[in-house]
């Protein structure tokens, strides 16, 4: 059976990255991967999803309704958006922090991400739910570029990337990013306690 | 053999490569773009790799490299094509000799493009053979098959695989370097009964390819990638691309499979494959985005045999008539077909109100202040913005509300003088950036002086082409070759064609920029304001900007005039977004109060 793990967040978050370094710990296992990627206008402030499946038997990239394992939310509203795609009883890791769309602050018409995670929180489709203090986090990690990693620790921590652990995302990490960013990137991956 | 994780395009660009790819050219547009870089970063200096000015100039030198027996790529997206059609057509008459592959990408949906056309339409349109992938690993596979074909019957052929099949990854199985296929071109050999076109060339050519393409479709009936996948019933479906991966997909745990036709080449139609899987079905299903071409050629072929299988599908309004299919779609098409009950979702109803997410220019994007500039200096009056294709096309949005047309690449520049031959009182602009300049709005701006328009074309130049991944063009004199060439001065370009008032300003000196449009757009005749300012994604950014909440009364002017996503309201308060600011300080010079602090 193949993992089944949907990313999401706004354009210029870092979802790409996350994906494909777990694709990088997959493939270094032996497994197959394959994935599909939101690339283009979308990506300027609109809402972008990665589709990532591990597994023989993924025969396309995309993932349909109810089918993924895990969700990985970079900003609360879209992790709501995505829940569709979400199988029963299936995992989410999601950022608390909103991030506004232009939209939002011309009308007035701000909505908290707090309203998101309360709504998750009571939702009785997810079997495992990780919220991550993200503002917290990149303050403690020192780069709001680590906002990625963070999330991506929390869910290697947990457990959730099916039979890829903690120390295989370390370890594609380090081969992935530049030597001066290895630590800072460590540090981010190692941020969640679960 | 080895596996790497490849985007599709990347497949793409490295299966060229193993297949002896000599030159490479195109334009960039998504979701083509990577193939074109992909070859450019893998090469050891042996291809000739190049963005071309525009995708008509593209095609017209990968020809000229085949026709001297070099194996060629042209990468676009599916408008691009549109730009290239005209040496396309007549290509097709004369024919190649060394192997030449056109990679248009298709884009359902649209997810990035004006339109929803379908190459392989254009492929029967202009009878050039067409080749068309299910995955990234089949697409690098296949690319080698479509160069061979071409030198087989010297013909450039068709590559379309569309956005999922371009952006999607996977561990895609590569010939190792030994293993590669090289191609040495011998050189152009003058032939003027070959290589010139005239009436008596197309009459005897025309038959010729009419005669190959019937002889095509035998040859692809029996071609590997086209197949007839035998299933349990007398229901059918018939697909391709990306809707043939979303259809094994869903009917790989069923006990009761239909067939599936999967069809890899629209054009020629593997026609007695065709036969043989409509014989087999009752009822067959055409699942395809885009156009209806394989519905119509199996409703063809059912004509042509006498056969009386059921064909559905866009044209029986079973398929949606636009738009890309997704997982969902595939399952629910299928699933009705087969008498296949649905999952019903398991989502609450209660769920919160999500907020909309369009597109917008980012924070820092000089061109926000380009459009400010313009809408502050041209306040009450009679105008028209016409837009163009690029990042700026975003400049519509509100609050710029700053393109009122946009239809194709260079365009605006003659719409808005259109606008202006029926109402002479209207001041006209065009917005246009700097690489679709080139591309194809100098024909525009000469058009403009020739014909004594009255208008002012601003161009935003951003030292790029930002919208599909910063590419280089003539203003920026860097190559895909790694060569630093003279730069093309655009001052110098809009004055040689009689460009009398040429104006170049930074944006972001707002005052400056506001009166220099006053001043310019009131002058008669043509005229062009050059706004310079780099692209934000192109340098580190300043310190961000702050709010100084003691001075801050809360008016909101600059959300409101502005709209740029790095300011936000937190707590009832406008707060900078400090990991989008990049200190450009446009919201600064709008502040009435000074409480925006750099």
């Amino acid at each position: 059976m193949s993992t089944n793990i949907v990313l999401c967040g706004v354009g210029g978050q870092g979802t790409v990255l996350a994906s494909k370094l777990v694709a990088a710990a997959a493939m270094n296992k032996g497994f197959e991967v394959k994935s599909a990627e939101t690339i283009g206008m979308a990506q300027k402030g609109g809402s972008v999803m990665s589709h990532l499946r591990i597994g023989d038997d993924a025969l396309t990239p995309m993932i349909g309704s109810g089918e993924a394992d895990l969700i990985i939310g970079f900003e609360p509203s879209e992790t709501v958006r995505m829940l569709p795609y979400l199988k029963k009883g299936g995992a989410v890791i999601t950022s608390d922090r909103a991030v506004m769309p232009v939209t939002a602050a011309l009308k007035g018409s701000s909505y908290k991400g707090s309203d998101m995670t309360d709504y998750l929180k009571n939702s009785n489709l997810i079997g495992r739910l990780v919220i991550v203090d993200t503002e917290e986090a990149v303050k403690a990690v020192g780069s709001p570029k680590a906002m990625n990693m963070v999330l991506l620790g929390a869910a290697s921590r947990a457990g959730l990337l099916g039979q890829i652990t903690h120390e295989d995302i370390i370890e594609a990490m380090k081969r992935k990013v530049k030597p001066q960013f290895v630590q800072m990137n460590t540090e981010a991956l190692e941020y969640a306690k679960i | 053999m080895h596996k790497e994780f490849m985007m599709g395009n990347e497949a793409i660009a490295m299966g060229a490569v193993a297949a002896g790819v000599n030159l490479v050219a195109g334009y960039p547009g998504t979701p083509s773009t990577e193939v074109l870089e992909t070859v450019a970063k893998a090469n050891d200096g042996s291809i000739y790799v190049e963005w071309s000015v525009n995708e008509k100039a593209a095609m017209e030198l990968a020809a000229g490299a085949a026709y001297s027996g070099a194996r060629t790529l042209v990468t676009m997206k599916q408008v691009g094509l549109n730009v290239a059609s005209d040496p396309l057509m007549s290509l097709e008459y004369v024919g190649v000799k060394g192997g030449m592959v056109i990679l248009v990408a298709d884009d359902p949906g649209p997810i990035s493009s004006q339109t929803e056309q379908d190459t392989r339409t254009f492929a029967m349109f202009s009878k050039v053979p067409c080749f068309d992938p299910t995955s990234a690993q089949e697409a690098y596979e296949m690319i080698g098959e479509a160069f061979d074909y071409s030198e087989k019957y010297n013909t450039p052929v068709f590559f379309r695989p569309t956005t999922r099949v371009c952006h999607a990854y996977a561990s895609v199985e590569v010939k190792d370097e030994r293993d590669y296929y090289y191609n040495r071109p011998e050189g152009f050999v003058k032939d003027s009964s070959r290589w010139v076109i005239f009436p008596k060339l197309s009459n005897k050519n025309h038959a010729l390819i009419e005669k190959r393409n019937r002889e095509l479709q035998e040859v692809f009936s029996s071609y590997s990638r086209n197949a007839f996948i035998k299933g349990s019933c007398r229901k059918g479906i018939a697909a391709n691309g990306i809707s043939f991966a979303h259809t094994l997909e869903t009917i790989k745990d069923k006990e009761e499979k239909p067939s599936v036709l999967k069809i890899a080449t629209p054009f020629p139609f593997p026609e007695a494959l065709a036969v043989e899987f409509l014989k087999a079905n009752d009822e067959v299903l055409c699942i395809e985005e885009l156009d209806p071409v394989i519905e119509r050629e199996l409703i063809f072929v059912c004509g042509k045999y006498g056969l009386n299988t059921k064909i559905r599908g866009k044209l029986t309004d079973d398929i949606a008539l636009s738009g890309e299919n997704s997982r969902d779609d595939v399952t629910g098409y299928i699933s009705k077909l087969m008498g296949w009950e649905m999952k019903a979702s398991e989502i609450s109803s209660d769920a919160p109100e999500l907020p909309v997410r369009p597109p917008v220019l980012c924070a820092g994007c000089p061109h926000r202040a380009s459009f400010y500039a313009v809408k502050k200096a041209m306040k009450g009056r009679d105008t028209i913005f016409a837009g163009d294709i690029g990042c700026y096309t975003l400049g519509n949005a509100m609050p710029l509300d700053m393109v009122d047309t946009c239809l194709c690449m260079g365009a605006g520049v003659n719409i808005a003088q259109g606008v202006g031959r029926i109402r002479p009182d209207t001041k006209t602009f065009s917005f246009v950036g700097d690489s679709t300049f080139f591309a194809s709005a100098i024909t525009g701006v000469v058009n403009a002086v020739y014909n004594g328009a009255d208008t002012t074309i601003v161009i935003l130049d951003n030292s790029t082409t930002a919208m599909t991944g910063h590419q280089p063009h003539p203003g920026t004199g860097k190559t895909m070759m790694g060569e630093i060439n003279s730069r093309i001065d655009i001052e110098a370009v809009l004055r040689g064609v009689g460009v009398q008032t040429v104006e170049r300003i930074n944006p972001l000196e707002l005052d400056n920029a506001v009166e220099c449009v006053k001043k310019t757009a009131d002058k008669p005749g043509v005229k062009a304001i050059i706004f310079e300012s780099p692209c934000a994604m192109l340098f580190k950014p300043k310190k961000a900007a702050a709010v100084n909440h003691d001075k801050c009364i809360d008016c909101r002017k600059c959300i409101k005039e502005i709209g740029c996503p790095g300011l936000v309201i937190q707590d009832s308060k406008v707060v900078v977004d400090s990991s989008l600011c990049n200190g450009c300080g446009l919201c600064s010079k709008i502040c009435p109060v000074a409480a925006i602090e750099l």
